[in-house]
């Protein structure tokens, strides 16, 4: 009797996954979305062995040297050097590192803060939700940069200060969306039974109501994850993000301003490196929900 | 001692128009092992009166009882912790909806799995056997294959027995059953109410079934209680009521019966009630 039980909880888990597979693959955009974002990942991992150069190492003889299929370049850096001479690839590369990191961790401080906060605030309304939405508000008014900026001021410039900044920026929209959800879901019958069931409100909270508010969630933390890393660059490029030699990618872009007549190589690379990893992870996002929620699957 | 003892029992709701009596002083006993039904059309407070019972009613409402004894206890005075425990162990209900009262995010066996958890204690392996002992008890067919559903992937009459199945996980002395047949279609309904009461005959718990349908009060309850407008009109034995009802509500009520109407229009509870206050009685 255990052992048939054992069996057919394998195969529900196997089903489920394979279920979620069914519904992510159905979406052309999302596979694709991943198939980057994970090579992505992977460059990421093994950023040190894959740099043919050292990021931070300028080659005296070779400033601006065009790519290597352009008339000029050389096949040692391949997609050129920069106004001091380190080699683009290199620290595109490394960058790919601190891009995900910075989406990750932005995405991980804003989500838990908005959820603790926005399901307090749906499930216990009243004054609780009235401080707590006026306070999201405020935050809201702000333009989203500026208001960074003036975190990023107050807090000193630097990547972690910067992190902090856009998870802070970032965090009403979760609170928002959850708070919307768990009102809607709050007086649902199954609370209901489940209140009948005996359940507590932490339970009720965080076990029985926001599981069922996952989907658009999930939406808006991939969205601030490109964000995030949207956020940093800009932060980085106005010079209050990482701050230079640190080959991330917007500080790359900032360096290269001046050079964008002379030599896009310089700013290009960086740009684009930028724009596919957004795109990426929107695309995923998309296919992200469609294969979790519960209530858009056809069976 | 009765199981359930509700003396005078006042519900009022604050709403933007000032006060709402939804319940005017009900009365309700429920010996052990014995099936009571409250009757009434919508608006006249079934729900409201079990629901304020269980401590579920929001904040809004204003509940005041002179007596409000479950197995003895105070029902009224009980902490909100102690109140979890007694309510989901020893009292359980069964809604009228039974594919909305499934958390939709999670498979039938962990919903189950998680009252035995929770109040029984129970774990591992135990949790699995006893969940598919009750799907089998209530009747769903290959109960090994049925934990890992979705509620989405059950019909309403499946979801309906799931739901039993864990109303009765913890063996509770009462059983609210709220209108538990409405959303379904005629022949589950005889199936949904012969399972009920073969469980509640075997294991002597006390069952309040609400109903607006007559049939089913004829067919299943031991005792019936007529509602209206938060009023308690009429108590009686089942027999005694449909032989000889005495409130004119009952009356209109049972006229109103399709089976019992005369001629070609079914006479409505209107119609009784404007004849009845020409006679000079209480306005209904």
């Amino acid at each position: 009797m255990t052992d048939t039980i054992e069996t057919v909880s394998r195969q529900s888990t196997r089903a489920v996954l394979k279920e979620f597979w069914f519904y992510f693959s159905v979406n052309r955009g999302a596979v694709i979305g991943l198939f980057v974002f994970l090579a992505l990942v992977l460059v990421a991992v093994f950023a040190p062995y894959l740099t043919p150069h050292d990021p931070n190492m300028q080659y005296r003889d070779v400033f601006l040297l065009p790519p290597s299929w352009m008339e000029g370049g050389h096949v040692d850096y391949l997609l050129g050097t920069d106004a001091v001479g380190r080699d683009i690839l290199s620290r595109l590369i490394m960058g790919s590192r601190l891009s995900l990191f910075v989406g990750v961790i932005v995405v991980v401080i804003a989500l838990t803060g908005g959820i603790i906060l926005g399901v307090i605030a749906g499930y216990y309304g009243g004054k609780i939700d009235t401080v707590i939405m006026r306070i999201m508000d405020v935050i809201l008014a702000f333009p989203s940069l500026l208001l960074a900026l003036v975190l990023v001021a107050l807090l000193g410039p630097g990547l972690i200060n910067a992190m902090i900044s856009i998870a802070i920026v970032l965090q009403p929209h979760f609170v928002r969306l959850t708070r919307a959800a768990v009102m809607a879901e709050r007086e649902r019958e199954y609370v209901v039974a489940a209140r009948v069931a005996g359940a507590g409100p932490l339970r009720l909270m965080f076990l029985t109501i926001l599981p069922n508010c996952t989907a658009p969630l999930i939406v808006q933390a991939t969205l601030s994850f490109s964000n995030a890393i949207l956020d940093a660059a800009a932060l980085g490029f106005l010079g209050m993000g990482a701050q230079p030699p640190t080959p991330e990618w917007g500080t790359m872009l900032a360096e290269a301003r001046e050079f964008i007549l002379r030599a896009w190589w310089v700013v290009t690379f960086p740009g684009v490196s930028i724009l596919i990893t957004v795109l990426a992870i929107n695309l995923i996002g998309d296919g992200l929900r469609d294969a979790l929620d519960p209530k858009l699957k056809r069976s | 001692m009765s199981l359930l003892e509700i003396r005078n029992l006042t519900v009022e709701f604050d709403t933007a128009t000032g006060p709402f009596r939804a319940l005017k002083g009900v009365d309700y006993t429920v010996e052990k092992g014995e099936v009571l039904a409250i009757v009434g059309e919508s608006g006249s407070g079934k729900s409201v009166a079990m629901l304020a019972t269980m401590g579920l009613l929001p904040d809004t409402a204003t509940v005041k009882a002179d007596l409000m004894t479950f197995d003895g206890r105070d029902l009224q005075n009980l902490s909100s912790k102690e109140r979890r425990n007694v309510i989901g162990k020893d009292i359980s209900m069964i809604f009228q909806e039974p594919i909305a009262s499934l958390n939709p995010c999670f498979t039938v066996g962990f919903q189950i799995g998680e009252v035995l958890k929770t109040h029984l204690g129970l774990q591992g392996k135990d949790v699995r056997n006893r969940t598919i002992e009750l799907l089998k008890a209530v009747g769903i067919p290959q109960p090994e294959k049925r934990l890992s559903s979705f509620p989405h992937q059950m019909s309403g009459g499946q979801c309906q027995r799931v739901m039993i199945a864990m109303a009765i996980a913890c063996q509770p002395k009462l059983l609210i059953a709220d209108e538990p047949t409405t959303a379904l279609d005629v022949t589950i309904q005889k199936q949904i109410l012969d399972l009920l009461i073969n469980i509640q005959s075997k294991s002597e718990m006390g069952l309040i079934m609400i109903t607006h349908d007559m049939g089913v009060v004829a067919e299943t309850a031991d005792r019936v209680v007529v509602q209206y407008n938060g009023e308690q009109m009429e108590e009686a034995g089942v027999l005694e009521l449909f032989e000889s009802p005495k409130h004119p509500y009952t009356k209109a009520l049972l006229s109103a019966l399709p089976e019992r109407a005369e001629g070609d229009r079914l006479p409505t509870v209107g119609d009784f009630a404007q004849a009845y206050s020409k006679e000079g009685g209480v306005a209904l």
